[in-house]
């Protein structure tokens, strides 16, 4: 599945999209979150506070306890701020 | 109804648009318009200019559904929703909604509801340029407070063309 990252979010990790393969077990948005965050220094400071980090399956807006069986695209973002 | 949802870079021009939605309507008899602009101070500091970053897909599916839950809700006869992105100065616009309707309270309701929708689910992100660095700015509760008052209001019956 492929993942997209924006703002500052984008910033820490490094990279604005990747391809990823969860291992099995990784069931929800909470999950995958829990196993980017060992991936690296990035990760880490990205998602240090994951309460501030929103995200969207497919283009829609989703909570953490989402799952993610089936997605084509995730993303991860902070709390918007357009208009 | 006509409903036109742009993402773009440039400028737009509001009394085009606005004309656009209304030219050879006889039925309208409300329009409401909303101009989004940059300022040059963000929380009593001065910047040089700010960014808009957005989640291309999502941003446009994103505002129109907000556009179809405000039909939904209110009579509309017409919604323009223009949100720019990528740098931006002070002064200039950054977003325009447009609502036209047979009378006003749909038109300011359901401008006001696109607005705080906007500001809380529209997937953009704003960085402004200060003398120190960029910053991302960081998302207001009382933006989040504002759009949850629209899902605490009691839900409306399906619309009635009521005059108001």
């Amino acid at each position: 599945m492929k993942l997209l990252y924006f703002a500052w979010v984008r910033e820490r990790i490094g990279v604005a999209e990747e391809e990823i393969e969860p291992p099995p077990g990784i069931a929800t948005v909470g999950d995958l979150v829990g196993w980017l965050t060992g991936r690296g220094e990035g990760y880490a400071y990205a998602f240090e506070n994951p309460n501030v980090i929103r995200a969207a399956i497919d283009r829609h807006h989703v909570r953490a306890d989402a799952t993610i069986g089936g997605a084509r695209e995730i993303a991860f973002f902070p709390p918007m701020t357009g208009g | 109804m006509t409903a036109t949802i742009r993402l773009q870079r440039d400028a737009f021009d509001v009394a085009a648009e606005v004309e656009r939605l209304t030219r050879g309507r006889t039925d309208i008899g409300a329009v409401v318009t909303f101009t989004g602009l940059a300022r040059a101070d963000e929380n009593g500091e001065a910047i040089a200019a700010l960014t808009l970053e957005h989640y291309p897909g999502m941003a446009e599916t994103e505002i129109a559904r907000h556009v179809d839950e405000a039909r939904a809700r209110w009579p509309l006869l017409g919604v323009t929703v223009i949100h720019r992105y990528g740098r931006i100065q002070p002064g200039e616009v950054i977003v325009l909604v447009v609502t036209a309707s047979s009378h006003r309270e749909a038109a300011f309701a359901a401008a006001s509801f696109l607005m705080d929708y906007l500001k809380t689910r529209a997937p953009f992100w704003k960085q402004v340029e200060k003398p120190s660095g960029a910053t991302w700015v960081a998302a207001k509760e009382a933006d989040d407070a504002a759009a949850a008052r629209w899902s605490a209001a009691a839900a409306p019956t399906p619309h009635r063309d009521a005059a108001k």
